[in-house]
């Protein structure tokens, strides 16, 4: 029971986690159609970023969280404004190319200013742990998941309330009619990798406080696709069903079968529901009138 | 106002009085894909305050017009290559699209074209986009169209086309424009619905003070409510007048056979447009 408990917790944390590395993805592709193989980068980015604030700059710790919301602001639009816009209207396969190619670019300058190995960081979440029916559960977990769900509550009422929110969904279901209504899509555009990096900068400070800084935090940024595929690629609640079943499976996996099968799992599941349901479990319908 | 008798000419502009148009398209040239010429140096003026029905069969560019005047061609790989757009005043050709619909202008698209994953009431609010505040204007809406409010947490993809296409209307109108095009609005609906919705135009522009561009294949309808018209083919103006003169007047009716001489071609293609003409008006 207490082990059942304990893989729980850190799987639901992890789960969190991919859930806003996979909001990210999910946002890019819902408004603008390019799916971005640097997701997982960017979760490393901005891991990199709070270090560089909060440790090398020696910032505190809200202002280190303010740099790095900042710097990935504007990576995101950088990255919206010089790769993909000139990339706009060509074939999905060549705008594919172009996001792995950003993901190698931005993984080469990260070890480029870094190198390989892990740095160090101060714990940022409050460490020790609390017993629950028997189970030593570590706090920083729990508080993943409290941060976790703050800020998807937070981007779901701005899709749901606010008037960019509500026009950044207009883009992904109409482009021309939002055109029309005197919406900028590029604005738009630009907006939706804005917010993609935030939201990794957000997984990747976390991911970095419970693991580690390092190169690792890209590939647990990979898992940002079988969660998508697993919730719908461009379904906003389905990152957080996605992100909370692999988190989980993994964990499991990992304690009571095999730690090696845990880093496969997530893969089989991706190829298994490519097989039974192409669009997710959550992807959005095409509405279809008669 | 113009009070040119039904011509065969496309002079157009040149016959409405410069302060009264709020909006004047001059020998516009439209090219697609940097080959394909749409618009052949079309002109056209809509006076403020009037409505201004745009008619004429499949593929004439219609449509190539209002995109032409919203700013939707760049997004279509579509150019004008001549000529100019003014809409109150002010040269409009090159303005962004965004811009446009700040500067007073509202199209609803052919095909209603609602966000269908959205509510009607969020439908409502991404109309508003270019409103610092759209709290009252929601509220006219509703009152305007109270179908609309009886759905507002509906989605909009389960509509049925009458009310998507109030809802289309309901989402220009949030944007405030003094102009309002329409882009066959009677598309796909049912002989009763496209008289309510005809019938709220003609109170948008009565009760108001609301311009209409509203481009039709339901010719006969479009004329009952506009005050002028114009019949578009293959890129140009041949034909414009007063819309009661228009109704009434034989050559109108026979508006298609007339052309076929004009032009001289009695293709296949021409009789095949001819049956669909007919049907047409
Ligand atoms: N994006 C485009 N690229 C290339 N050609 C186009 C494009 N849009 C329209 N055309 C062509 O321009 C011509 C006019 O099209 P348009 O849609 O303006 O006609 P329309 O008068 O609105 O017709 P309908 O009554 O069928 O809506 C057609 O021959 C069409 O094939
Ligand atoms: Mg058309």
């Amino acid at each position: 029971m207490s082990t059942f408990l304990n893989l729980m917790v850190y799987g639901l944390a992890d789960g969190a986690i991919l859930a806003l590395a996979a909001l990210g993805f999910v946002l890019i592709y819902k408004a603008t159609s390019v799916i971005n193989f640097a997701q997982g980068e960017f979760l490393l980015v901005g891991a990199y970023m709070f270090y560089t604030a909060f440790v090398v700059l020696q910032l505190p710790l809200v202002l280190a969280v303010v740099f790095g919301v900042v710097i990935a602001t504007l990576i995101g639009v950088l990255v919206e404004r010089l790769i993909l816009r000139p990339m706009v209207g060509e074939n999905p396969i060549s705008i594919i190319m172009v996001t792995i190619g950003l993901s190698i670019f931005l993984r080469s300058v990260v070890q480029m200013f870094y190198g390989t190995r892990p740095q160090s960081q101060p714990a940022v979440l409050p460490t020790g742990s609390v017993n629950v029916l028997g189970a030593t559960i570590p706090v920083n977990r729990l508080w993943v998941l409290l941060i976790a769900a703050v800020v998807l509550t937070a981007f779901t009422v701005f899709f749901r309330r606010s008037r960019h929110g509500i026009a950044m969904r207009a883009v992904a279901d109409d482009q021309q009619a939002a055109m029309t209504m005197g919406i900028s899509v590029r604005r738009i555009f630009a907006m939706a990798w804005a917010l993609a990096a935030v939201s990794a900068l957000i997984a990747g400070i976390l991911l970095g406080d419970i693991y580690a800084v390092d190169q690792n935090i890209a590939a647990f940024g990979l898992l940002v696709f079988p969660v998508v595929i697993l919730g719908g690629l461009d379904s906003v609640p389905g990152t957080i069903v996605g992100g909370l079943t692999i988190g989980l499976l993994k964990q499991f996996t990992s304690g009571y079968l095999d730690p090696g099968l845990a880093t496969v799992i997530p893969y089989v599941v991706l190829v298994l529901i490519l097989l039974v349901r192409p669009y997710g479990i959550f992807g959005e319908t095409r509405i279809e009138r008669v | 106002m113009s009070t040119t008798p039904v011509t065969g000419t496309s002079g157009a502009a040149a016959t409405a009085a410069p302060g009264g148009s709020l909006l004047t398209l001059n020998n516009v040239e439209v090219i697609y894909d940097d080959v394909i010429l749409v618009l052949r140096g079309l002109s056209l003026a809509v006076p403020e305050g009037k409505i201004v029905a745009l008619l004429g069969s499949n593929g004439a560019g219609k449509s190539t017009t209002l995109k032409a005047v919203s700013g939707l061609l760049p997004s279509e790989h579509g150019e004008v290559t001549d000529g100019s757009v003014v809409f109150d005043g002010q040269d409009i050709t090159r303005m962004d699209a965004a811009e446009r619909v700040k500067q007073g202008m509202s199209l609803c698209m052919e095909g209603r074209h609602v966000f269908e994953h959205l509510s009607v009431a969020e439908n409502l609010v991404a109309g508003a986009y270019t409103q610092k505040d759209s709290g009252e204007d929601l509220d006219v809406v509703y009152e305007f169209f109270p179908k609309l409010a009886d759905m507002r947490n509906r989605v909009a993809g389960y509509l049925s086309g009458g009310e998507q296409q109030m809802l289309a209307i309901g989402r220009a109108l949030m944007a405030k424009p003094k102009l309002l095009m329409l882009d066959e609005p009677s598309l796909g609906l049912a002989p009763l619905l496209v008289q309510e919705i005809f019938g709220y135009i003609k109170r948008l522009n009565t009760e108001r003070g609301l311009t209409v561009l509203v481009i039709e294949q339901n010719a006969r309808r479009a004329l009952e409510v506009a005050d002028h018209g114009y019949i578009m083919e293959q890129g140009r103006i041949v034909l414009e007048g007063p819309a009661a003169e228009m109704r009434e007047n034989p050559d109108v009716k026979e508006f298609y056979l007339g052309l076929g001489e004009e032009g001289g071609r009695k293709s296949y293609r021409d009789v095949k447009h001819y049956k669909r003409r007919k049907r047409w008006l």
